[in-house]
């Protein structure tokens, strides 16, 4: 299998956000800044791609049956190790996820590319579509928490360009929702072009 | 397939334990280091600290932790790390500096997960929301929203993190007081 | 008065699904239709006010005294799924007319952010026993509330004219968000 294709799949036409409409949660959740949503998004590359070595690493020994506990179990040591990390080493950026970062446990992306991939392919192959995968997964969390923190608060990872309040609706609950409705609009116009 | 099962616990187990060994002590750091920042924020000028103490809260069985500060050996103030269950989004931590006389020199935000752009303004650094306690003393400044027929003016739009936030320094006063045995 | 205050917030104020953004796969995926959803929110509020009731007493009995604070996350999880199979294979001996209605959307729970988020916020905001299971069973209610409605609003939007780009998950997220600004007023309530 080409690496390259393989790797850029994630990015956009296999977009684990916009186009799988996987990981809903934290898309929604942290990206009130671009930081956040950076942040984030490489917490979730990091278990994916370890997670995805791990279970084509170990894909002969798991049977069928035990396969689910097995992957829960890879996976929600990987998210400890990453939130000790990040707890450790990054703690601002530690606090402002907060209870989003436990919860990668739960994040579909994570289990579903154990499922649909990892443990069919090899080692070499598994690690790349981890790495696309959470990088399509962060460029998206990026995007967001960009555009989200242009509206609502006048700034951009961090760096604030003009004075006052913003539109204060776009860092709230509902303007998440709105702009991940519009962006997923915007990709699927794109893809459905090409 | 239990063996299996229970192999890949026991490697991940291992791992993780690992790794939290390695990370302890950098967490605890960084903890004890924003705490220390934060006591020097809210009771400036002190040079020297006391062990930290536990006292009772009133009305709730967590404790809050007092650290007395010193300058030329003579106390100074009082530095209360208090908190409310209640925020918007729950739990909020608040670092609250009192001195001898009971007045409120500054309060810090140490732990909050409220909304951003609203309840976020009771940290110091987003707005000033937090400056109007500074010089109080909460016998003559009541602490609740004006709201509820108190002094305090809430951060707009957002009065269940305001009311949070003082429910944590009245709490923070009552357990100084209790403790201070009433303010010398 | 304390209980009325978390279980009003965790309805209405701080919506579980429309404020904290938990369990948004659920809401999107089994919202096209009031029964279904209805069905989602049974099966959520028997699973997630069982399982914060067992990982708190796992984690005030077993980790906290232990300093395995760390394990947090993993034996949750665990626990979770564990509870969701047991639930399952018990129903199924006991109560086959509750499993027929609810079996379908048990498997769908483990992965249901919003349980395991739950779990974890009871213990990280220091809620007793009692606090914990009102504060489940109100978070656990709103999210039925919240996918009721929202999949009211879809059955609605069957037969309107939408725009091409926006069909399908883009404009249920816009009516959404709409839905979230309308529970925005509900924070005057308290």
């Amino acid at each position: 299998m080409n690496q390259w294709k393989n790797f850029t799949k994630g990015l956009i036409k296999e977009n684990p956000i916009l186009v799988l409409v996987l990981g809903t949660c934290p898309t929604l959740a942290v990206t009130t800044s671009a930081v956040n949503g950076l942040g984030m998004g490489l917490a979730t590359t990091f278990v994916l791609v370890m997670s995805n070595i791990f279970i084509s690493l170990l894909k002969n020994l798991i049977s069928d049956n035990i396969r689910i506990p097995a992957y829960i179990v890879i996976i929600a040591a990987f998210v400890t190790i990453i939130d000790l990390v990040m707890q450790a080493y990054l703690p601002d950026i530690h606090e402002s996820l907060g209870i989003f970062i436990p919860l990668i446990v739960v994040n579909c992306i994570v289990l579903g590319r154990a499922e649909a991939f990892a443990n069919k392919n090899n080692v070499l192959s598994s690690t790349v579509d981890g790495l696309g995968m959470g990088l399509g997964f962060a460029l998206a969390l990026t995007v967001m928490g960009s555009i989200r923190e242009i509206l609502g608060s006048l700034s951009i990872f961090g760096y604030k360009f003009a004075e006052g309040d913003g539109i204060l609706i776009f860092v709230l609950a509902p303007g998440a929702f709105i702009v991940f409705g519009f962006l997923m609009a915007i990709a699927q116009k794109l893809i459905k072009k090409k | 397939m239990i063996i299996v099962l229970g192999l890949i616990t026991a490697i991940m187990g291992v791992l993780l334990g690992y790794v939290y060994n390695v990370t302890k002590d950098p967490i605890a750091a960084v903890q004890k280091e924003k705490i220390n920042k934060a006591i020097q924020e809210v009771v400036p000028g002190f040079d020297s600290l006391s062990e930290s103490y536990r006292v009772a809260a009133l009305n709730d069985p967590d404790s809050l932790t007092f650290f007395d500060c010193y300058k030329n050996g003579e106390w100074m103030g009082t530095a209360v790390e208090t908190f409310d269950k209640n925020g918007f989004s729950g739990l909020i931590k608040i670092m609250v500096g009192f001195n001898t006389n009971g007045d409120i020199i500054k309060t810090a935000t140490l732990k909050h997960s409220e909304t951003p752009g609203l309840g976020e303004k009771m940290d110091n650094k987003k707005s000033d929301f937090s400056a109007q306690f500074s010089g109080k003393n909460p016998d003559t400044f009541k602490l609740t929203v004006k709201k509820d027929g108190g002094e305090v003016d809430a951060i707009t739009a957002a009065t269940i993190s305001s009311r949070a936030y003082c429910r944590s320094l009245d709490r923070a006063y009552q357990a100084f007081k209790a403790q201070k045995g009433g303010v010398q | 008065m304390e209980y009325v205050l978390i279980i009003i917030t965790a309805i209405f104020v701080n919506n579980i699904v429309l404020a904290q953004f938990l369990g948004i796969c659920p809401f999107l995926g089994v919202s096209k239709k009031v029964e279904t959803a209805l069905g989602m929110g049974a099966a959520v509020i028997f699973v997630m006010v069982l399982a914060t009731t067992v990982t708190w007493l796992v984690q005030t009995y077993i980790l906290g005294p232990l300093g395995l604070d760390f394990l947090r996350t993993l034996a949750f999880i665990l626990i979770i799924a564990g509870l969701v199979q047991m639930v399952e294979i018990i129903l199924k001996k006991i109560a086959p007319a509750l499993y027929q209605a609810l079996g379908i959307f048990l498997p769908l729970i483990t992965t249901n952010c919003a349980v395991l988020g739950i779990a974890l916020l009871t213990i990280q905001n220091g809620y007793d026993l009692g606090k914990s299971v009102v504060f489940a069973t109100a978070t656990a209610i709103g999210f039925t509330f919240a996918l009721v409605l929202f999949a009211g609003i879809r059955e609605q939007m069957e037969t309107s004219d939408i725009p091409e780009g926006l069909k399908g998950t883009p404009i249920a997220l816009i009516t959404a968000g709409l839905l979230a600004m309308a529970f925005m007023g509900f924070s005057g309530l308290v």
